[in-house]
């Protein structure tokens, strides 16, 4: 492992530990905090200064002491987690997040400058927290951790015997002692060699070297053996105080052969450190178990009092370079799973024809195995492609700040309830998904939920609720944002729209088509601009990029009660049952999910075009000829079949030649050119080769619906009566108008 | 290869471009866009689309569209036969490449066709959309219009002229024959 490896660990080791950090903060905000967090708290930044530490990041360094000091704090209970000092450690975790991310090759933020920071905290830690001198009692604290730097300093023997892979391992000796430095002062060093090979076989990637030092430093234990937390797992690292050498020498000495030991105490001695004189020979097992029971420092019952031996045995590898190997995910680059997918598609089709060879050769051995194989690359597909999918928990879990941020900001309480995490939709939605979302959810939090005062006076409770939920219906993703707020208003809305020229003043749209030029360019009912929306830009990107993903955009709203805005997402390049229909020469698949059931068309309704209602026991059921709507050349068979659809609530027949049956299969996107078709979704290949269409079932009945609507409106009757009239008799157009009307 | 082309590469101011006949028209293509040439196969209809779109075809996994150039062109459309080809090219859009088909009557040959010979287009007369034009090039055959692939196959411009194509007929598509 080299250093650029082990600073990759370390910076996501870190962006981990500030991940959780900021759970816990934002988790303490709604509900009390126990010790444990406090706890987890605390550790995070202090894993992150000690690495930090180790790399000669010393700003970074400087900061998270700091940060650390006031976590140390909150842990022992001195100081007391409030809002303020929650927005506090959130800014400071926002920063070191922001170093971090200079750290990794990306260009600065602006982010806060640490200097301000380090001030407000050093301001609270006056305000609410008078130091204290713990003094000599440091080591008789019990159950509580003595507070950094608050003890008078004391010298230790620090006995750092490093391991032979330390340096394989990417770690530099010097950075201990560097770290070490800004700590304390180191009074005595002495580096040994005592297993540096005398023959020649000298290695030059092997580390020799250990080191003896006498270290003098205000931090506790804890904090003095976390410095070596990374050198634990093949190095012996063992510290005791200066003072108490003597009985803990042995223990010290243990493992060690004669001229390593005799190396040590000469050094020992040279410093004028207690060494008993029996220390040379192998101590007797009752002794070691003595040793065991009394350990080093002059308590038991302390944490800080424990022996120090920080060298862990092997089986036991919790040491800051393992702890990634814990975490049960890989990360690969998406590239090579994307092609790893297409591979597999057309090893898919390769082997579909394949098994089309073999049946036509009768063989039925051949034919067997090639069913094997195909059984065999299904399996694999199916896990190729669910690798691809991603819970939707993953975006969801960055609104509670936003959540947070946006009502401080405009005083609103507001609690966010998050549904449906557990979700799975494709990787690359889940990317595009985020700033749309995010932009729907302030939109809720801004214009959705009304002021105090307002809720107040229509007697709902003080504290807004954001809802965010996420379910799979009909092959679809449904991604929810409502709020409980005052709703959209629709003459609001309208007179908006007129005013800004979007429609003209006398036409008559229908509910959702109102409700849906809110998504128009330039658009904002809020009466204030404010500095998170209102500013017109935003609800319209907001329609484009769910149209890019092939989404739509729905909005429940009743006045006083509140909006849903429902996304509805195909799960491209998601594992997709489709059932395969034929119309004409041409093959379209249809999601199966919306499938329910299929029957022959009923020859009455075969021979009276006219008719586009089945009565499906006692239900009305209209249906769709798919020729016909698709524009498709050829004439329609003698014998055709109905597909029972559903999209939501909506149910429809789709007329189609043949049915052909279910088929699994992976979707290929139709490129930009296609993307204005409402009804297909994209495509895919089919065992022969050939490309067969999937059809959009949802868009497929909005779009019938539409077209019906505005086939058979009031708007086309007068304009068509209008197109009657006017050419023939100019001068009554008004008559026949207004005839029409009354 | 014919030995007289690799030496024609040779010349630096030599451009190497594939010409093919489309609507009994001869054309050149610069060759370095040029993919991969494909025998006419079966294509995949799409429907609401302008007529221009041929369909899509799978070309090793990939879903690609192809195009009737003559229509394209505003030429009558092709017949395919048993020389159509279709020729896979990589159109620029929005900085990303995209694989179109095209397909053409016949393709004749890969022509070295020095800068020199290569003049700007007539004012008029070409039948074309001056901005498909990217030259007139001089060839021992007569003149060959090279095409501007960018532009003639600008996926935004397709795009836009598909939408027109699938909102016109929306209403006679209506419910009733």
């Amino acid at each position: 492992m080299n250093l650029e490896q082990a600073m990759q660990i370390f910076l996501q080791e870190s962006a981990e530990l500030l991940d959780d950090m900021e759970r816990i903060l934002l988790d303490a905000e709604a509900d009390t905090i126990d010790d444990e967090q406090l706890g987890a708290l605390f550790r995070a930044m202090h894993t992150i200064k000690g690495s930090a530490g180790l790399f000669g990041l010393d700003d970074m360094v400087a900061f998270t002491h700091q940060a650390e000091n006031l976590l140390d704090l909150l842990r022992s209970h001195e100081i007391s987690l409030n809002d303020e000092l929650s927005g506090l450690l959130l800014r400071c975790h926002d920063h070191v997040k922001a170093q971090l991310a200079v750290i990794a090759g990306q260009p600065p933020q602006g982010s806060e400058n640490s200097a301000e920071l380090l001030s407000e905290i050093a301001d609270y830690l006056a305000r609410h927290h008078a130091p204290t001198s713990v003094g000599d009692t440091v080591f008789a604290q019990e159950h509580e951790p003595p507070a950094a730097e608050t003890g008078e300093p004391r010298q230790w023997l620090l006995s750092l015997r490093f391991g032979p892979d330390m340096l394989r391992n990417g770690m530099d000796p010097a950075s201990f002692i560097r770290y070490l430095a800004t700590l304390g002062s180191v009074a005595q060093i002495a580096a040994l060699m005592p297993g540096l090979p005398q023959d020649g076989s000298y290695d030059p990637e092997t580390n020799y070297l250990w080191l003896e030092a006498l270290f003098t430093t205000a931090v506790d234990e804890v904090q003095l053996s976390e410095v070596f937390e990374f050198a634990r797992e093949d190095s012996a690292i063992f510290l005791t105080p200066a003072d108490k050498l003597a009985e803990g020498c042995d223990k010290a000495l243990q493992g060690l052969d004669d001229a390593g030991r005799r190396e040590i105490i000469a050094v020992w001695r040279g410093w004028g450190l207690p060494v008993s004189a029996d220390i040379l020979c192998d101590p007797p097992p009752a002794a070691l178990a003595a040793t065991e029971t009394a350990p080093v420092a002059a308590t038991q019952d302390t944490p800080s009092g424990e022996p120090v031996e920080t060298a862990k045995p092997q089986a036991e590898p919790r040491s800051g370079i393992a702890k990634p190997m814990d975490n049960k995910f890989i990360k690969v680059e998406a590239g090579k799973l994307d092609n790893l997918i297409n591979l597999i598609g057309e090893l898919v089709i390769a082997g579909a024809a394949a098994n089309l060879m073999a049946r036509r050769s009768g063989q039925s051995p051949l034919v067997e195995s090639t069913m094997v194989i195909a059984n065999l690359i299904e399996q694999i597909r199916a896990e190729t492609l669910s690798m691809r999918m991603v819970q939707i928990g993953e975006i969801f879990s960055r609104f509670p700040r936003v959540v947070r941020d946006v009502s401080k900001e405009l005083n609103k309480q507001i609690k966010l309830v998050i549904s449906g995490a557990e979700t799975e939709l494709d990787k690359s939605m889940v990317e595009k998904l985020g700033d749309p979302l995010m932009h729907i959810v302030r939109n809720a939090i801004d214009h959705g939920i009304e002021s105090l005062e307002t809720r107040r006076a229509n007697g709902k409770p003080d504290e807004g609720r954001v809802w965010l939920n996420a379910y799979h219906e009909s092959g679809s993703v449904v991604i929810e944002v409502a709020d409980d707020g005052g709703g959209l208003s629709r003459e609001r809305i309208l007179a908006k729209a007129v005013e800004r020229g979007v429609v003209s003043p006398d036409a008559m749209l229908a509910e959702q088509d109102i409700y849906r030029l809110i998504f128009e360019p330039g658009f904002s009912t809020a009466p204030i601009v404010t500095n998170l929306s209102g500013r017109g830009v935003g609800l319209d990107v907001v329609k484009k990029s769910i149209e890019q993903l092939r989404g739509s955009l729905e909005i429940d709203t009743e006045a006083g009660l509140g909006t849903t805005f429902r996304l509805r997402l195909p799960l491209t390049l998601a594992i997709i049952d489709g059932f395969l229909v034929e119309i004409g020469r041409s093959t379209f698949v249809i999601p199966l999910e919306t499938v329910i059931e299929c029957m022959e068309l009923p020859a009455e309704l075969a021979a009276d075009a006219g008719k586009n209602c089945l009565d499906l026991r006692g239900e009305a059921l209209p249906l769709l000829h798919l020729r016909r709507f698709l524009d498709l050349p050829g004439e329609p068979g003698r014998r055709r079949n109905i597909v029972v659809v559903k999209s939501g609530d909506a149910k429809a027949g789709l007329v189609v030649d043949a049915l052909q049956g279910e088929f699994q299969t992976v979707i290929k996107p139709l490129g930009s050119l296609f993307r204005h078709l409402k009804a297909i979704s994209g495509s895919t290949i089919l065992g022969t080769g050939d490309v067969a269409l999937i059809l959009d079932v949802p868009a497929l009945i909005q779009h019938a619906a539409q077209q019906e609507a505005e086939h058979y409106s009031l708007n086309r009757e007068l304009t068509q009566q209008a197109h009657r009239a006017s050419p023939a008799l100019p001068t009554t157009t008004q008559d026949s108008q207004s005839g029409n009307l009354s | 290869m014919s030995p007289s082309i690799s030496s024609d590469a040779l010349l630096p101011d030599i451009g190497q471009y594939l010409t093919f006949q489309a609507a009994g028209e001869s054309f050149a293509i610069g060759i370095l866009s040029i993919k991969e040439i494909l025998e006419y196969a079966r294509l995949t209809t799409v429907p609401q689309m302008p007529a221009f779109v041929c369909g899509v075809m799978n070309l090793r996994g990939t879903v690609v569209p192809v195009i009737d150039l003559a229509q394209r062109l505003a030429r009558a459309p092709t017949q395919p036969g048993r020389r159509s080809c279709i020729v896979i090219v990589e159109v620029r859009s929005e900085e990303q490449i995209q694989y179109i088909g095209v397909l053409v009557d016949v393709v004749h040959e890969v022509l070295g066709i020095a800068d020199v010979d290569m003049l700007p287009a007539p004012a008029f007369g070409s039948r074309l959309r001056a901005d498909f034009i990217k030259h007139m090039a001089r060839t021992a055959k007569g003149f060959v219009v090279v095409l501007d692939i960018d532009k003639a196959l600008s996926i935004d411009e397709m795009a836009l002229l598909s939408q027109q194509a699938g909102r016109e007929p929306a209403d006679s598509l209506g419910m009733m024959d």
